[in-house]
C-alpha cells in the first residue's frame, strides 16, 4: 500500500476546508478505504471537533515530530468507521513548531500503512501552508462564489504552481442556486473561467452541514443530504471514479408542489 | 409609459454576479501580473511612445489589453500603421 497525499487548502478562511477534510476522509473510509487525516492548523486546531474526536486527544503533532510520542500514540482512531485516524493539531504551540521536512517525513511514515492521507491546511500562505502542501501529491483547493474567496483562491492556485504541487484542483463550496438562478451569485462557469483550473467538486449551500458541525458528525455519513452527496461524490473522483456532477436545480419539496397546485402560475 | 421606463433603465443595471465577475477579471490581472492600474497604463503610454518614434499610428484606434490563456497572462496588442510616409524624415 502506498498513500496518495491530498492537502486541502484555501487562501482565505472560513471557506470550508476542515468541512471539506472531515467529510472526504470520512467518505473514503466508509468506501473501504484505509484514511489518516492531519490537522496542519498548529494553534487554531479544529478537525477534532468536526469529526467528533476532540475528547480523545492525548498526543498531538508536535508531540510526535518533538519525539514526546511515537506515531500510532497520536494517531485516533474513529470508533464510526474502523478505517479512519486522525491526528490532531498541538493547540498551544505556533505553526513554527513544525517544518515542511517534518511534515513529509511524517507522511512517508505513514504512506505504507494508509491508502489516502488527507491534510487539513490552515489558511494563509504562510508556513503553515508550506507546511501543508510539502508533502502533497493532490492539493485541493476550496473556494465560495464570492469575490474575495475566488480572489484569495487565485493567489493560492499560482503558488501551488510555483512549489511545483500544481495543477491544483478546485471544490466550489457553499452554492446557492437560487442565488445563482438570480444572478446575484457567480455561477460555477464563471468561477472557473476566472480561476482556470479543474473542477473536482460543487457542495451545494445546506443546513445539515451546520447541524452536522454541530453534532460532530460530517454530513457525508448521511447520503441522504445534498451536501453529504457532494462529498461523496468528491471521494470517488478522487478515487479515479468519472462521477458526473450532480443536478443543482433547488428540488421542490411536497409543500412547495402542494402551494403550487393551489395557486397555479404563482410561486 | 413609467413602467416601460422603469423596464428600459433596470435593464441597464447589470445583476451582481455579472459585476463581481468583471471586477475580479481586472483584480485577478493586477495580482497575476503585480501590476497597479496605474502602472499597466503608463506601461501602454511608454509603449506607443516609442513605437511612435519609428512607424506613424493611428493612436485613437490603438487597443493593448491584458487577456488570459487559461493560467497564462498575455499582453495583446492592436496597433493600426498610417499609410507610410517618409517625406518629412
Amino acid at each position: 500500500m502506498s498513500a496518495t497525499v491530498v492537502t486541502v487548502t484555501s487562501g482565505k478562511g472560513g471557506v470550508g476546508k476542515t468541512t471539506t477534510t472531515a467529510n472526504l476522509a470520512v467518505a473514503l473510509a466508509a468506501g473501504g478505504q484505509k484514511v489518516v487525516c492531519i490537522d496542519g492548523d498548529i494553534g487554531l486546531r479544529n478537525l477534532d471537533v468536526i469529526l467528533g474526536l476532540e475528547n480523545r486527544i492525548v498526543y498531538d503533532l508536535v508531540d510526535v515530530v518533538e519525539g514526546r510520542c511515537r506515531l500510532k500514540q497520536a494517531m485516533i482512531r474513529d470508533k464510526r468507521l474502523q478505517e479512519l485516524y486522525l491526528i490532531p493539531a498541538a493547540q498551544t504551540r505556533d505553526k513554527n513548531a513544525v517544518s515542511p521536512s517534518d511534515m513529509v517525513r511524517l507522511t512517508d511514515d505513514l504512506r505504507e500503512e494508509f491508502d489516502w492521507i488527507l491534510i487539513d491546511s490552515p489558511a494563509g500562505i504562510e508556513r503553515g501552508f508550506r507546511n501543508s502542501v510539502a508533502p502533497a501529491d493532490t492539493v485541493l483547493v476550496v473556494t465560495n462564489p464570492e469575490v474575495s474567496a475566488v480572489r484569495d483562491a487565485d493567489r493560492i492556485i499560482g503558488l501551488i504552481e510555483s512549489e511545483e504541487k500544481g495543477p491544483a484542483k478546485l471544490i466550489l463550496n457553499r452554492l446557492n442556486t437560487e442565488l445563482v438562478k438570480r444572478g446575484d451569485m457567480l455561477a460555477p462557469d464563471d468561477v472557473l473561467e476566472l480561476l482556470a483550473v479543474e473542477l473536482i467538486g460543487i457542495v451545494p449551500e445546506d443546513d445539515h452541514v451546520i447541524v452536522s458541525s454541530n453534532r460532530g458528525q460530517p454530513v457525508a455519513l448521511d447520503p441522504k443530504t445534498r451536501a453529504g452527496t457532494a462529498f461523496l461524490n468528491i471521494a470517488r473522483r478522487l478515487k479515479g471514479e468519472d462521477v458526473p456532477f450532480m443536478n443543482l436545480e433547488e428540488k421542490e419539496d411536497i409543500f412547495q408542489k402542494l402551494s403550487r397546485l393551489i395557486r397555479p402560475g404563482g410561486n | 409609459m413609467a413602467d416601460w421606463l422603469a423596464w428600459l433603465t433596470s435593464k441597464k443595471t447589470p445583476n451582481s454576479a455579472s459585476t463581481a465577475k468583471d471586477r475580479l477579471k481586472l483584480v485577478l490581472i493586477n495580482d497575476r501580473t503585480d501590476l497597479t492600474p496605474a502602472e499597466l497604463e503608463s506601461m501602454k503610454n511608454e509603449l506607443l511612445a516609442v513605437i511612435s518614434r519609428y512607424i506613424e499610428i493611428d493612436s485613437n484606434a490603438v487597443r493593448i489589453d491584458m487577456t488570459q490563456e487559461g493560467r497564462q497572462q498575455r499582453l495583446l496588442a492592436d496597433i493600426p500603421i498610417r499609410a507610410a510616409s517618409r517625406k518629412n524624415r
